[in-house]
């Protein structure tokens, strides 16, 4: 029961692409394919968003003033984060990147940072690196954030491309319905075939 | 300055599409030298920065300069090897000669979408530009969904028929594209990095490679790309969408595509998860290679059976997809060397195939084999072309076709895969069949002997476009019925055959010649090739 509630979003996202996919095959009618199509290219939405999901964990936006109060207050470390503008945005994205390489570098191994921070995704529930680390805060300026408190940015960054992509297609394959049924007066896949007949190419 | 050439193989085509878009669709005349100056811009960088590899060695460039901080890759890197160096001279080549070839052929067959064709043209081969030069494989499957988005569009400006095609080829691509990102989904998960060359490292430095999920998703992503490249069992959309498109757009994707995805699914087995694993570790390369002979088997006998031209050249297509997945699955040098060389070499004969049919269906108006009889007379030139092409296909020598077979075959061999070996040689003598027959029509047969039923047949055809007008009311705006194979009414004004301006020939000149030249000059790029493969672990 455990094991399913853990995995909850992967399995709802193999589902959900099953179903696209027997909508995409299975049905008759051009449009419910696409709507199956859709609902593929959701379910993979679903599992890029489920990776970079953890719980409780905050906006990766910091900015300077909030970076030095960090340390200090740690639980209010998403209070200011709207405020962050987009040139301090960047370069506290440059920071993380930096506490995240320390974090890496804790755990002496060779991964690369964005690894540790998928790694601390993984297990979320136990989440023992991100304490181990706290007991250094003091020592390094650099690790004043903890990259464990942060949702992983670049998921959900891929996401908004990929569902720009999916809008895209959805709008090009509607369109190509459009066209199939302006030459052929339906809709239904069947119909189609039965007016090209077995061997004719018009 | 210098050092910006490689990004402008990308951009040059994609600005020149949005110019065509801000200029083209007010004045028509300037679309094609846009399409032609900005692939001609596309082709000398790549040349460029060929040489500079030539020089120097594998070229990495930093889009908007984010280089790599702090050992991990931070922006979007392109890489250019001698291996994706010759792919990306060839698509720029290629498309630069397509595009000459099809001018006449835009405007008489699609006249109300001019510009459009130009756009979307330019758009898709910057998209496959892009997927041959990066390194991001988040950014592999963006410039994918580009280039099959502007292809969808591409093929269904044609008939009603091209329409469903396209439809069709939507959702196959779709289901493709997506299983290749689910892919690259389980290496992220794995290595938090979508550098390839990062994940190559995160995955042997930490021993990930053995992980199940490794395994998932090189599944997931070779059968991504294998329907995005038409392998055998998954080849269904493409006869259709590449026969029953624009010739245009058949000449311009039918040489490109699946060559790109091959490339794509070689730097994939490569660059990402590393030729020990595949080779030695996973016992892959007898299955594989057993499917690449099938579709081998599979695509010959479908192509013999069609009486059809395009639609013959485009199970041709799935037969010659085969032959490089084959060679890159039999697990060794000569192999993957043969499936390189032979992505350039097929790249080249299938645009001189697509060329050649192209300008006798113009020319005769009729699309089935027999359109070739008697031709040899009529038009000498077209027609020695398709000799030199024809020898190619069948593997004879000094062809380039010959060499990239000698190392398939030379590779299967190696490797102990008689059944690979065994389909090259059946294919060989498929494509014997078809060619042989095709130039006896062109040499031995009079032309006139059928005539009348050449006649019939393109009565019936002009019937079924007047049909296909009257029931496609909407489009009545659209000056010409829908419908594919049109003739050109300038080119056989007295229905006498013969040669076609040199606007249409002068590529195919080309393009044969160079089946020569890379035959001859075939130890070179043998050599280059290994050189790249060498960077990478072989």
């Amino acid at each position: 029961m455990d094991a399913f509630l853990e995995n909850f979003n992967y399995i709802v996202y193999v589902v959900l692409m099953m179903i696209g996919l027997y909508a995409m095959i299975s049905k008759n009618n051009l449009i419910k394919k696409l709507v199956g199509m859709t609902i593929f290219q959701s379910a993979i939405i679903l599992f890029y968003v489920s990776i970079g999901a953890k719980e409780g964990a905050a906006i990766p936006i910091l900015d300077h003033h909030q970076m030095h109060v960090a340390a200090a207050h740690d639980d209010h470390a998403d209070t200011h984060k709207d405020k962050a503008d987009t040139h301090e945005g960047e370069h506290a994205d440059t920071k993380i990147h930096k506490a995240d390489k320390h974090a890496a570098g804790a755990h002496s191994n060779h991964t690369s940072a964005e690894h540790a921070s998928t790694h601390t995704d993984k297990h979320k529930h136990e989440a023992p690196h991100a304490g181990e680390h706290d007991d250094h805060d003091g020592h390094h300026v650099s690790s004043e954030i903890n990259p464990a408190k942060f949702s992983n940015p670049i998921p959900h960054v891929l996401m908004l491309t990929a569902i720009v992509v999916g809008v895209s297609t959805l709008g090009v394959a509607l369109s190509i319905v459009q066209r199939v049924h302006q030459g052929y007066g339906s809709i239904e896949e069947d119909d189609i075939l039965n007016q090209i007949g077995p061997n004719a190419d018009g | 300055m210098a050092d910006q050439i490689p990004v402008l193989i990308i951009l040059a085509p994609l600005f020149g599409g949005i110019l065509v878009l801000l200029l083209g669709l007010r004045y028509r005349s300037v679309c094609f030298p846009i399409a032609v100056a900005s692939l001609g811009v596309s082709l000398f960088s790549a040349l460029h920065t060929f040489r500079t590899v030539l020089l120097e060695g594998p070229q990495r460039y930093f889009l908007s300069g984010w280089e790599r901080g702090g050992g991990f890759a931070v922006g979007i890197e392109y890489r250019i090897d001698q291996i994706n160096g010759l792919v990306l001279i060839m698509i720029a080549f290629v498309a630069l000669l397509s595009v000459i070839h099809s001018r006449s052929r835009v405007s008489v067959e699609t006249p109300a979408k001019v510009p459009q064709v130009y756009i979307l043209s330019l758009l898709l081969v910057s998209g496959l530009l892009g997927m041959t030069i990066t390194n991001d494989a988040f950014n592999l499957y963006v410039l994918l969904e580009i280039s099959s988005l502007s292809s969808y569009a591409l093929i269904a400006i044609g008939s009603r028929r091209a329409a469903l095609s396209a439809f069709n080829y939507v959702i196959m691509g779709t289901i493709g594209a997506s299983f290749l990102l689910l892919g690259v989904g389980y290496l992220f998960i794995q290595t938090g990095t979508l550098n390839m060359q990062d994940i190559h490292g995160a995955l042997m430095a930490e021993g990930l490679i053995n992980a199940p999920s490794i395994k998932v998703a090189l599944m997931l992503i070779l059968i991504g790309l294998w329907i995005k490249m038409g392998l055998f069992p998954l080849h269904g959309w493409l006869p259709n969408a590449y026969s029953y498109a624009p010739s245009a757009t058949g000449t311009l994707m039918g040489p490109l595509v699946t060559k790109v995805m091959i490339y794509i699914m070689i730097r994939m087995m490569v660059s990402v998860f590393g030729i020990d694993f595949l080779y030695e570790q996973l016992a892959w390369t007898k299955p594989v290679s057993l499917l690449a002979s099938i579709a081998i088997v599979g695509g010959s006998f479908l192509a013999v059976s069609q009486t059809d031209l395009r639609k013959m050249l485009c199970y041709l297509i799935v037969a010659e997809v085969g032959y490089m997945v084959g060679g890159a699955w039999v697990g060794n040098l000569n192999g993957m060397t043969g499936a390189i060389y032979h992505i350039l070499g097929d790249a080249l004969m299938t645009l001189c195939l697509f060329f050649v049919v192209g300008i006798v269906i113009a020319k005769t108006g009729e699309h089935r084999l027999s359109a070739f009889k008697g031709l040899f007379k009529s038009m000498p030139l077209t027609m020695v072309c398709f000799v030199v092409v024809a020898f190619a296909m069948i593997g004879l020598p000094p062809t380039c076709g010959f060499f990239s077979k000698w190392y398939l075959v030379r590779g299967g061999l190696e490797a102990g895969q008689y059944p690979f070996v065994i389909a090259l040689l059946i294919s060989s003598l498929v494509n014997a069949v078809i060619f042989f027959r095709l130039i006896e029509f062109a040499y031995f047969q009079s032309p006139d002997s059928d005539t009348a039923e050449a006649h019939g047949a393109h009565g019936e055809s002009g019937a079924h476009g007047d049909e296909g007008e009257h029931s496609a009311t909407a489009h009545a705006h659209t000056p010409v019925p829908m419908k594919v194979y049109r003739v050109d009414p300038d080119l056989d004004a007295d229905s006498i055959v013969t040669e076609v301006p040199w606007g249409m020939k002068a590529p195919l000149l080309i393009v044969a010649a160079c089946l020569l030249l890379l035959g001859i000059f075939n130890s070179t790029v043998t050599a280059w090739i290994a050189d790249g493969l060498k960077g990478v672990g072989f």
